[in-house]
């Protein structure tokens, strides 16, 4: 909203800077965006009255002009301009000024000419002909007797270009600041000023409105009150230079004086308005209803609309003229040869205003307004300010009365008036008068314990929001701030300590944590090459997406992580090692909302990154988590891995992920040409079995003794079953047993591999002895005889 | 004898001092103080000495023993020094090789910022709540005091899933949810990821993290709510930061404001980073209002509660100063390796 200090001034007089005015008005609620002096760039441009004019002796297009502009001579200014004549004023840029846009004039010589300054068009002051209608637009401007034309007057101040115009963010609950008497009374209230709404005076005419028009309300629950009023005669004009200057100001275009004063009544009293051609209106009858199927209508803008039955819409006789709220009919407008018109001030269920807006997708500034909830009341006070301004511009001839349809109850909205509470709620102390006088300089009146609220205040309705009245106007500044007082145990719960444990081990094993979105493509899937049955492309769709990139949940962590790897790939980065803790989204049947799943999702690729830093990785965190049961399979079924090079992770029977190499054709699908290793897991089955209780045990005191096997079996066996067996025959007393190589090549037959072991073997109650420590070991190998696996000789 | 003894007292002291090294030394102590060295040969002239110089001169020997032993000694911890200050010089290093680290991995930039948040929140007595990303249209608009028609839901372009499912636009249905399982008093903060159809560029994104927070208890006033804003606002921005409200209007909220805290790079001064302001917006908040307690469960006559909401992005942008919005979901490692 912008707000034209000139406007605001016929309001309330307010005289402080700029500034501490924006500072004041953000202060109490009224959000300034910014402020400026209109033509604030515009520098050293001045009138001046056109002496002599002459033909420029080199040239066939110049003029060369002496020009008064108030100094003790007069200045030699060429122009190319063919629209001059002795004795007309202009605007002169003298040497060193700025026109509009920043451009810079100096004296100078054309074709050899002096040339002391340039006289300036509408454009070089920032200006259309919307602003002065009777300038032509490839020419000079050559001011009008509705400018000063005193020569060497400043340009701004000659045409009013001098407005300062404030813009403010009006938040959706305040409708009624989407105009300058609301903002004047916002003004006043801050600034501690008297303000009284006004009251346009009402405009007697001629003959009898009623002769003219009939008004039909017939869907009250959307159209609480329509008043109406002829006006014949009409002498369409440009509007006065004052008119004209404040809705520029405000961001408004001038047409011409009957489309000028609906909107200047907008701006002004906050409600929108519209004018009929009264040719068009079929039988005189404005009947307000819903559309009929079928039903179309082409609108101002020249598109032909499809209407459905729940909107609602303006029709006369025959045929919709409007869409209620939202855009007029093409033959409702102003015509240069409309003779009568009828002015619209009504008021719309705000919600219907806003579906019809929606789905006709035209939502525009009277639609904007009503969907917010506008005053009934304000209705008639418009629609005289109109007729006011009719007879102010004698732009026609007011035909008598006012049709007003109105099916509002004239309830007055109350609320209990309970200072104390106010004062407790909002943790201040203000007398009750001075809550009173608050209130009252808002427009409320506080009648025997009760506010009464403003028609055009909608958003009061609770106690809570006349406190909110009273605090922002005490001021939220002088709230002094307490602490809470009562104690509460902050801490986090067992899953998010688990989380935070998880995203430590990962960052201390090297991880970066990324951050992806979790709306992914469906086509995704197919980059991991998920099969058209599997249930994972069951998402989550979303309706409206903003693109197919984001159009679905994702239900895999997998293709936001291979993207990642993609792009530093792609960005040429050497390596990169990753985690993410992700969410993802699997739909439920019979459930509204899917199930949303934690999953921990590992990738890297780059130097040192292989199958077993993967899954050292995962080993870690399963340590850190206190899991130590869990079984690690080889799967060649994971679509998205190599299925020589896939595992799944299983926790006391629990599924809880898969990891390994990228399959060579994922890779492909995401231009990475190295190898990557991904991994999911799931976050809930890792918390269920996580086990963070810590039992000290007693350090060895006796020593222990070390023996270091080397078998021979088929290079396919897991290691993992060799180490088993081992761990089973050595007994109780084997401490620890660890790999430390595996070997095919020479000395070992072919199809064969080599496999050594280091076993610590100890008791905990005195010095193991060399004959207990091979008799396990014998034991050892005798088991993996069993197994056809003989020792290394 | 005493003259041979002083004699070689004097040699020996000589030959100590002027000998080369550890090893030349003791083959003087052997030449001297050996089995076979010159002081056992002169002590076996000690027979025919008379029983009166026999004590003399066995005092003088034992004497002149442990000088030599003493001296010896004394070069041989120097020759020792010698020898480690040469081996030290010998093993010195280029300090400016490079270390041998393990690197650590690095959280994300949002992560940073979040975990200082519920750092400061937990340290208040606050608990971290949660709800689902995937939500009821009630939750987060109609028990929001945001019906159907109401042109807030305007602001919040909204992914629908179905008419009444959507992507949650805010944070704030988790005050409804908590409310719905916990009794006051409540104290609780409530990150997560929302989602507005906006397109992506330098300062949106469709997907952000907000922080809603939400405190519910017996006389629980706008005080309250100061005083825990600045507490975020010294905590995240350090302790000159001040915090000003200004009043401003969301659904759910009766008072409402906008919070903004003094330019931490200029101080309130006014600086480019505050585009002259003196003051960054950062959050919203304002007293729970008193439909949306109702929708709790909890009677708005009996409590009171205050409620925010921070744009994690923004805070952390601002912390970073990293000035393109879409650096935090493009995950380059050169990116992420800064923080």
């Amino acid at each position: 909203m912008l707000l034209s200090n000139k406007w605001l001034n016929d309001y309330v007089k307010i005289d402080v800077s700029d500034k501490e005015f924006a500072d004041v008005m953000t202060m109490s609620g009224s959000k300034v965006e910014g402020f400026g002096r209109e033509g604030a760039e515009l520098k050293n441009i001045v009138v001046g009255k056109i002496l002599t004019l002459e033909r420029h002796p080199d040239s066939d297009h110049l003029w060369v002009c002496q020009v008064d502009t108030g100094g003790s001579a007069p200045l030699q200014i060429v122009t190319g301009a063919q629209n001059l004549s002795v004795g007309d004023f202009v605007p002169v840029a003298l040497d060193n000024s700025v026109v509009a846009g920043g451009k810079q004039i100096k004296k100078g010589k054309l074709r050899g000419v002096e040339s002391a300054g340039m006289l300036c068009s509408l454009g070089e002051l920032g200006l259309t002909t919307h602003d002065f209608p009777y300038a032509v637009c490839d020419g000079i401007f050559v001011l009008g007797d509705d400018c000063d034309r005193t020569v060497g007057t400043d340009i701004r101040a000659a045409i009013g270009l001098d407005d300062i115009v404030t813009e403010f963010e009006i938040t959706p609950n305040r409708p009624d600041c989407l105009s300058v008497t609301g903002l004047a009374r916002e003004a006043a209230a801050s600034f501690g000023i008297p303000f009284n709404t006004p009251v346009p005076s009402v405009i007697k005419g001629e003959g009898d409105v009623s002769d003219y028009l009939s008004v039909e309300i017939l869907d009250s629950k959307k159209c609480y009150r329509y008043a109406g009023a002829v006006v014949k005669n009409v002498r369409i004009a440009p509007s006065p230079r004052w008119l004209r200057e404040r809705l520029r100001a405000s961001g408004v275009r001038p047409i011409n004086n009957i489309v000028d004063i609906t909107n200047y009544v907008m701006l002004e009293y906050g409600q929108p308005m519209h004018a009929f051609d009264y040719r068009f209106l079929d039988g005189g009858s404005v009947i307000v209803r819903n559309a009929r199927a079928g039903e179309k209508i082409t609108t101002l803008d020249g598109t032909e609309r499809n209407l459905t039955e729940d909107m609602l819409v303006i029709a006369d006789a025959n045929k919709p003229v409007a869409v209620a709220g939202v855009m007029g009919g093409e033959y409702s407008g102003i015509m240069d040869d409309t003779n009568t018109i009828v002015f619209e001030s009504a008021c719309f269920n705000g919600p219907s205003v806003r579906s019809t807006a929606k789905k006709l997708g035209m939502r525009t500034e009277a639609s904007a307004r009503y969907e917010k909830g506008l005053d009934p009341k304000g209705c008639r006070r418009c629609l005289d300010r109109a007729l006011e301004l009719v007879r102010l511009l004698d732009a026609g001839d007011i035909i008598n009365g006012v049709i007003d349809c109105d099916r509002t109850d004239n309830e007055q909205r109350t609320v209990p008036f309970d200072p104390d509470w106010t004062n407790r709620f909002i943790g201040i102390n203000v007398p009750h008068d001075k809550q009173i006088e608050i209130l009252e300089s808002l427009s409320f009146k506080v009648e025997n314990g009760m506010v009464i609220v403003p028609s055009f205040r909608g958003d009061v309705e609770h106690r809570a929001d006349i406190a909110e009245e009273v605090a922002r106007f005490y001021g939220f500044e002088n709230i002094e701030s307490r602490p809470l007082v009562s104690t509460t145990a902050g801490m986090l719960n067992e899953t998010q300590k688990l989380r935070k444990l998880i995203d430590n081990v990962l960052l201390a094993q090297g991880l970066t944590e990324i951050m992806t979105y979790s709306f992914i493509s469906p086509k995704y899937y197919g980059n991991i090459k998920l099969p058209a049955d599997s249930p994972l492309r069951n998402s989550v769709v979303i309706k409206n997406p903003l693109g197919e990139d984001t159009s679905v949940m994702r239900t895999t962590a997998v293709p936001s992580m291979l993207e990642v790897l993609s792009r530093n790939y792609n960005n040429r980065n050497a390596g990169a090692r990753l985690y993410e803790l992700s969410t993802v989204y699997i739909p439920v049947s019979g459930e509204a909302l899917p199930d949303e799943r934690q999953t921990v999702s590992l990738g890297m690729y780059g130097e040192g990154c292989d199958f077993f830093s993967l899954k050292g990785v995962i080993e870690e965190l399963l340590y850190n988590l206190g899991i130590s049961e869990y079984d690690v399979d080889a799967v060649s079924d994971c679509v998205y891995l190599h299925p020589g090079r896939a595992a799944r992770l299983t926790v006391n029977g629990d599924e809880s992920g898969v990891f390994g190499e990228v399959h060579p054709d994922v890779l492909d699908n995401y231009e990475i040409e190295t190898k990557a290793y991904v991994g999911t897991l799931c976050f809930d089955v890792l918390c269920k079995h996580a086990n963070l209780a810590k039992t000290y045990r007693q350090l060895p005191r006796f020593p222990a003794v070390t023996r270091d096997l080397a078998f021979v079996c088929n290079k396919k066996l897991p290691v993992l079953t060799l180490e088993r067996a081992i761990s089973e025959a050595a007994g109780k007393n084997l401490e620890s047993i660890s790999l430390f190589d595996v070997y095919e090549g020479s000395q070992i037959p072919d199809g064969m591999k080599s496999v050594a072991f280091n076993l610590v073997l100890r008791s905990p109650d005195k010095t193991m002895t060399d004959e207990e420590a091979d008799s396990a070991v014998k034991r050892a190998v005798k088991a993996l005889e069993k197994l056809g696996i003989s020792l290394r000789s | 004898m005493k003259s041979q003894l002083e004699q070689m007292r004097r040699t020996a002291a000589e030959k100590i001092a002027g000998a080369s090294g550890i090893a030349e030394l003791e083959a003087l102590r052997i030449a001297y103080l050996g089995k076979k060295g010159e002081l056992t040969a002169i002590l076996k002239q000690m027979g025919s000495l008379s029983a009166e110089e026999r004590p003399i001169m066995g005092q003088l020997a034992n004497e002149v023993r442990a000088g030599i032993e003493a001296l010896i000694a004394q070069q041989f911890e120097k020759f020792k020094e010698k020898e480690k200050a040469e081996r030290l010089v010998s093993e010195t290093i280029d300090v400016t090789l490079p270390g041998k680290s393990v690197a650590l991995g690095h959280r994300h930039p949002l992560s940073i910022v979040l975990n200082e948040v519920i750092d400061i929140f937990l340290g208040m007595g606050f608990k971290v709540a949660s709800g689902p990303e995937v939500e009821l249209d009630y939750y987060n608009f109609e028990a929001l005091n945001i019906p159907e028609g109401h042109p807030a839901r305007d602001t919040q372009d909204t992914f629908y899933i179905t008419d009444n499912v959507l992507l949650r636009t805010q944070t704030s249905p988790v005050q409804i949810r908590y409310m719905e399982q916990n009794k006051p008093p409540i104290r609780i903060i409530a990150p997560g990821r929302v989602y507005r159809s906006d397109a992506v560029d330098a300062t949106h994104s469709p997907l952000f993290h907000q922080i809603e927070g939400l405190v519910v208890d017996k006389g629980v006033t706008m005080g309250d709510l100061k005083a825990g804003l600045e507490a975020i606002a010294k905590g995240l921005f350090g302790n000159e930061t001040r915090i000003r409200l200004r009043p401003h209007h969301f659904p759910f909220t009766e008072p409402s404001c906008e919070v903004d805290v003094s330019c931490f790079r200029c101080g309130g001064k006014g600086c480019p980073m505050c585009k002259g302001e003196g003051w960054i917006e950062i959050l919203g908040a304002g007293m729970v209002h008193p439909k949306v307690l109702q929708n709790g469960g909890i009677d708005p006559d009996e409590y009171s509660g205050y409620a925010f909401g921070v744009g994690l992005e923004r805070i952390t942008m601002f912390r970073f100063q990293i000035d393109d919005m879409r650096l935090l979901y493009e995950n380059d490692v050169r990116f992420l390796s800064q923080f």
